[in-house]
């Protein structure tokens, strides 16, 4: 009888045990949880994302956790809808459906700053390989470059599914993508200032002129889905889901599925992806150097996007005669719409009178079609390289 | 193929697709406002 007594208490200590001479590395994450939880409650950062991302980290960093083993909840939440990319379409289709892409087609030739701000992808792509990361995995740290966190999640999950990198690394790569997005306003000012002079900064931009038909916006979506299907087929999913969610908005017929999309559906799919995306941070197999390396790397992702914004716009702004304020390329890069806010922050700090807005506007949904359009014609190349 | 090879395609067709796409795209834009003036009743740009 005592002795069955025992060994029940002892089942009961077993998760102590367990933490005591095996647990270092679920300690560790179940501190990095409790960061999460401080940067999301306390700091603002994102929490939408941070903070299901941090309990599911948590969940699956307690001893002897079973929730991402075979049937345990967070498993179930990952095959049901990461391993299968579901989660991060859905919320692109929500994604579409907030976006309003009128400064876009007002001020079309802006778009092409939307390039500019991927150049960080490619470039880290080339650093990731040169650090000895395997060909997918240097394209996965390479997607954190589109400032989009669907994105990444969408890109790598792919290879983590043909086992070409491991799973625990879509964790790292989400919330390397989630953090670094809310470190926008922190990362993009020192380098807006260090790159452009006063003068530049001071350039003021007349509104845009033009007006947009509700034809254009309805046929904008459509057109933009058939290029991509045609250019880059593989990317087709991202950007016909944006396009989805935009296209049920602007026709104005389905206002209930619109509100859906920018409402229930985008909550419920942030909620299960966040979960299911800590449950994937596990400390044994989380904490490795190749993580740490794509922390690193996703800060000079974002960097180099926002140079080569800026570096398009000083290009335009010679070009022009000065017309065009260099700040604006910043904003084409995803991070909708506070890259855009932020550069009008940064144009009226040097001219009270300048309004950049709707220019930042137009250029950062072009950084959203840009970096959909990257991450597309990435995954693309790979297939036409035999890769995937 | 080598990864120098492999992140150099990428890098070229990579960023040169996107760019090539976008000003497509900017193209097609254009053509949208040319195709669908606007018309009396149609929403004012947000400001």
């Amino acid at each position: 009888m005592s002795g069955a007594i025992l060994s029940g208490l002892g089942a009961l200590f077993e998760g102590v045990r367990f933490l005591l001479t095996h647990g270092g590395p679920n300690a560790i994450m179940i501190a990095v949880a409790c960061a999460m939880f401080w940067l999301a409650i306390a700091k603002g950062v994102e929490p939408l994302l941070l903070l299901p991302i941090a309990f599911g980290c948590l969940l699956v960093n307690l001893p002897l956790s079973e929730v991402m083993a075979e049937g345990g909840v967070l498993k179930t939440l990952y095959d049901f809808g990461i391993g299968n990319e579901l989660f991060p379409l859905l919320i692109f289709v929500g994604i579409g459906s907030m976006t309003d892409f009128t400064p876009l087609l007002a001020n079309p030739r802006l778009l092409l700053f939307g390039a500019a701000g991927q150049l960080g992808i490619f470039i880290t792509l080339l650093l990731a390989l040169a650090l000895g990361f395997s060909k997918e995995a240097a394209v996965s740290v390479a997607a954190i470059g589109a400032c989009d966190g669907p994105t990444v999640i969408y890109v790598s999950n792919m290879f983590a599914g043909m086992d070409k990198i491991p799973t625990a690394m879509v964790g790292a790569l989400a919330v390397a993508a989630y953090s670094y997005m809310a470190l926008v306003p922190v990362i993009q000012p020192p380098i807006m200032r260090l790159l452009t002079t006063r003068k530049e900064r001071e350039v003021k931009m007349p509104s845009p002129k033009g007006k947009v038909s509700k034809a254009a916006l309805i046929a904008f979506p459509l057109v933009v889905t058939v290029i991509t299907g045609i250019v880059a087929p593989q990317g087709l999913p991202l950007m016909g889901m944006i396009m989805l969610g935009n296209f049920m908005k602007v026709s104005g017929v389905v206002p209930r599925l619109a509100n859906a999309a920018e409402n229930e559906i985008a909550n419920i799919s942030t909620l299960f992806l966040g979960l299911a995306i800590g449950g994937t941070m596990a400390g044994p197999q989380f904490l490795t150097r190749e993580t740490l390396m794509v922390f690193g790397l996703g800060l000079v992702a974002i960097t180099i996007d926002t140079v080569g914004g800026i570096l398009l716009g000083k290009a335009w702004y010679l070009l022009s005669g000065g017309k065009v304020n260099p700040l604006v390329g910043a904003a084409g890069i995803s991070a909708y719409p506070m890259a855009a806010r932020l550069v009008q922050n940064e144009g009226q700090r040097w001219n009270k009178h300048n309004y950049l807005l709707m220019h930042a506007m137009a250029a950062n949904t072009g950084g959203q079609i840009g970096s959909v359009m990257a991450a597309a014609i990435m995954l693309s190349l790979l297939k036409g390289l035999g890769i995937i | 193929m080598n990864n120098a090879v492999f992140g150099l395609t990428m890098l070229v067709v990579g960023m040169g697709g996107t760019l090539a796409t976008l000003f497509l795209i900017t193209l097609v834009i254009y053509a949208l406002a040319a195709f669908f003036p606007v018309r009396p009743g149609d929403p004012e740009e947000k400001k």
